[in-house]
């Protein structure tokens, strides 16, 4: 493994070693820091917190926040929760989906944009909404859908 | 002279451009050589009507809203800093028909206060419900909460009182409060609010349950798609500790409390309470057979309370106002206020905070106005994505727990979501088992199995294969889903897919006779 990747990761196990149960504040800095949970981390992981590779392992891959590989450069989250579907949110992640050349959970041949579906933003009362790269959208509607798939393909 | 302007920093604003009418306001004024001050405040909750905009004015605020960017100038050109009129003038935003019929007791402050300034929160009442906290013993405080008649607001309405009371009662060297901030229910939204509009209310809520079980630390478990709450939410928290309201000493006292955040990371399955309890150790958010109670083996294996963001979040007010006010509003064995999330298509959405006992269809039909669409309502999810749609021939079931069990719902933690007359309910059905099998911790097979049979069983039914079996086999699953599940998510998923079997049995028919019909 790239030793750089390892020293830091130990770094950000450091930073963390005082926290209760720190495995989830682990793994959400080694995502915030690799923009992904890199396989090689987990035995460096298991190491320092003296739990089993096959434990960190369970652990990084039962929450859908972690990746294992990296994303594109933007990351589309579209709600497809009720909220959403009532007013059309389906239809407008169809748009954008079509737009972009994706399909859910895809990253773009250009790696510039990954499209995920999320379970409610909590912007139900301002429906449909997503999420690009961390900015949250509402109402939206066809030329909103166009101006994102503009925005991420930059 | 200097005016006040206040602008959303909540995220559901946000999300329909309060930031760029921010950026507008101050660019605007800047230019006019105007002296303003702008302040960044939660939601009053008017979604429809967001980014809405208020003005301090001498005579009270004065709102305006839906505010674009494009319409600041406008406004300066109409004079709004003195609260002139202007085609998107409001008038008192507390005269608004929707925020005047409210009871805002949880949320009194939310919208109105700048979220990060205790003296902000201490000039609206906050701490005086710990401040008095302070003074009583730890036995007291929970009775106080108990006798208030609260409720779990996440959606078991488990009492709150009778939860602090067996932890109170356990002897271990540490307990835990643990906030369940993992508002995952589509049409939700009222955590979210209560985080990003009045942090101080929470932190005060856990303060003092900490005080009467004897708990020194509480945790957040706060959602990862709530990047705006955990930002406030943690802010909030070290502003408390500089002002000695977290800390070794919790108001100068002898209490000691202190509170931390900690993101979720996208798994629906953590807001049930005991998966949520393994995530914050480390683990798999597999759900625990109960007992042993959390109450009494939890965190970590200590005594731990578990409530919901909006329980503790009203605990405050009960101690301030006392157990008598609170429980006064409210019907049968539902007391108090409920924070309504009126969500979907429909033309008024947004938080409408009122006593229990408010029927469906005076939330739906009066108060949001029917659909966006303007189409005809067809069904209305209440609860979240287990809760059950129900059809306006329902529309006279009050908003009481008890009320809605006989009529095989749940009010859950109170998100309604609205569909207009092009809902598929075969599509929803379908989805309720989908989501499902997307969530399920695998921990037990009903809940891990049973959500796909069910997605292949209404496949079938969709292309017409045996539909009498189909629908037997599924009413079958759904029996053994509901009875075998060790948690909510694979026990109640038959809720939404039974009620709209029951509701909206012509959606299920074979496409022929579907098509016929039409």
């Amino acid at each position: 493994m790239d030793e750089t990747i390892s020293t830091r990761t130990r770094e950000l196990i450091s930073a963390h070693r005082g926290l209760e149960g720190p495995l989830l504040p682990i793994l959400h800095a080694v995502q915030s820091e690799f923009g992904h949970v890199p396989q090689d981390v987990l035995p460096v992981i298991a190491e320092e917190l003296n739990l089993s590779r096959a434990e960190v392992h369970g652990v990084a891959s039962f929450y859908h926040d972690f990746r294992e590989a990296p994303a594109g450069r933007h990351v589309v989250k579209v709600c497809r929760a009720e909220a959403c579907q009532s007013m059309n949110g389906e239809g407008m992640a169809e748009q954008l989906l079509a737009l972009l050349g994706v399909d859910w959970h895809e990253t773009s041949a250009d790696g510039r944009v990954t499209v995920e579906p999320v379970y409610c933003l909590g912007l139900c009362a301002c429906a449909p909404a997503a999420m690009v790269d961390g900015r949250v959208v509402g109402r939206l509607d066809a030329a909103a859908v166009r101006e994102i798939a503009e925005e991420v393909s930059r | 002279m200097n005016v006040t302007i206040y602008v959303p920093a909540d995220s559901g604003a946000v999300a329909v451009g309060a930031d760029r009418v921010a950026a507008a306001i101050e660019v605007e004024a800047r230019a006019r050589s105007l002296e303003i001050t702008l302040v960044r405040t939660g939601s009053r909750g008017l979604y429809w009507l967001e980014p809405m905009v208020e003005v301090a004015t001498p005579g009270g605020r004065v709102a305006y809203g839906p505010v674009r960017a494009r319409d600041v100038a406008s406004l300066f050109d109409a004079n709004f800093l003195s609260g002139a009129a202007h085609a998107l003038a409001l008038g008192d935003p507390e005269e608004i028909p929707f925020l005047k019929r409210q009871t805002r007791l949880t949320f009194a402050r939310c919208g109105i206060v700048d979220p990060l300034s205790i003296a902000d929160y201490r000039a609206h009442g906050g701490f005086r419900g710990l401040e008095r906290a302070l003074a009583m013993e730890p036995e007291a405080i929970v009775e106080e909460v108990t006798q208030s008649g609260l409720r779990g607001r996440g959606g078991a309405g488990f009492p709150t009182g009778i939860k602090w009371k067996t932890v109170a009662g356990a002897t271990a060297d540490r307990k835990y409060i643990v906030c369940n901030a993992d508002e995952g229910d589509s049409g939700t939204f009222a955590d979210r609010m209560i985080m990003e509009g009045d942090p101080f209310v929470l932190i005060e809520g856990m303060a003092i349950a900490g005080i009467a079980t004897g708990a020194s630390k509480g945790y957040i478990y706060l959602r990862s798609e709530y990047p705006h709450a955990i930002a406030t939410m943690t802010r909030a928290i070290e502003i408390a500790r500089q002002n000695n309201v977290l800390g070794p000493s919790v108001l100068m006292s002898d209490h000691a409390f202190d509170i931390e955040v900690r993101a979720g990371a996208g798994a629906y399955v953590c807001g049930e309470e005991t998966s949520l309890l393994n995530s914050l150790e480390g683990k798999r958010g597999i759900v625990r057979a109960k007992p042993p109670l959390p109450a009494l083996e939890g965190l970590f294996g200590k005594p731990t309370v578990v409530n919901n963001v909006i329980s503790l979040a009203s605990v405050p007010v009960i101690l301030d106002r006392g157990a008598a006010f609170y429980r006064d509003f409210g019907m049968g064995r539902s007391r108090g206020t409920i924070p309504i999330q009126i969500a979907g298509n429909v033309r008024h959405g947004g938080l409408f905070e009122a006593a229990f006992g408010l029927t469906l269809g005076e939330i739906v039909e009066e108060i949001a106005g029917g659909t966006a669409s303007g189409r005809p309502v067809k069904a209305v999810q209440v609860g979240g994505p287990l809760g059950a749609y129900f059809p306006t021939s329902l529309f006279d079931t009050p908003f009481d727990y008890e009320a809605f069990a006989a009529r095989d719902g749940l009010i859950g933690h109170a998100g309604i979501v609205v569909f207009d007359d092009t809902a598929d309910m075969l599509a929803q059905a379908r989805f309720a088992f989908e989501f499902c099998a997307i969530e399920s911790c695998g921990k037990c097979t009903p809940c891990r199995i049973g959500s796909t049979r069910g997605v292949e069983v209404l496949d079938r039914l969709k292309a017409g294969v045996e539909p009498d079996t189909q629908v037997t086999l599924m009413a079958d699953l759904c029996n053994t889903m509901k009875f075998g599940s060790l948690c909510a998510l694979g026990g109640f998923t038959p809720y939404p897919v039974m009620s709209a079997l029951t509701h909206f049995p012509e959606d299920f028919q074979p496409r022929p006779i579907r098509e016929a019909a039409e």
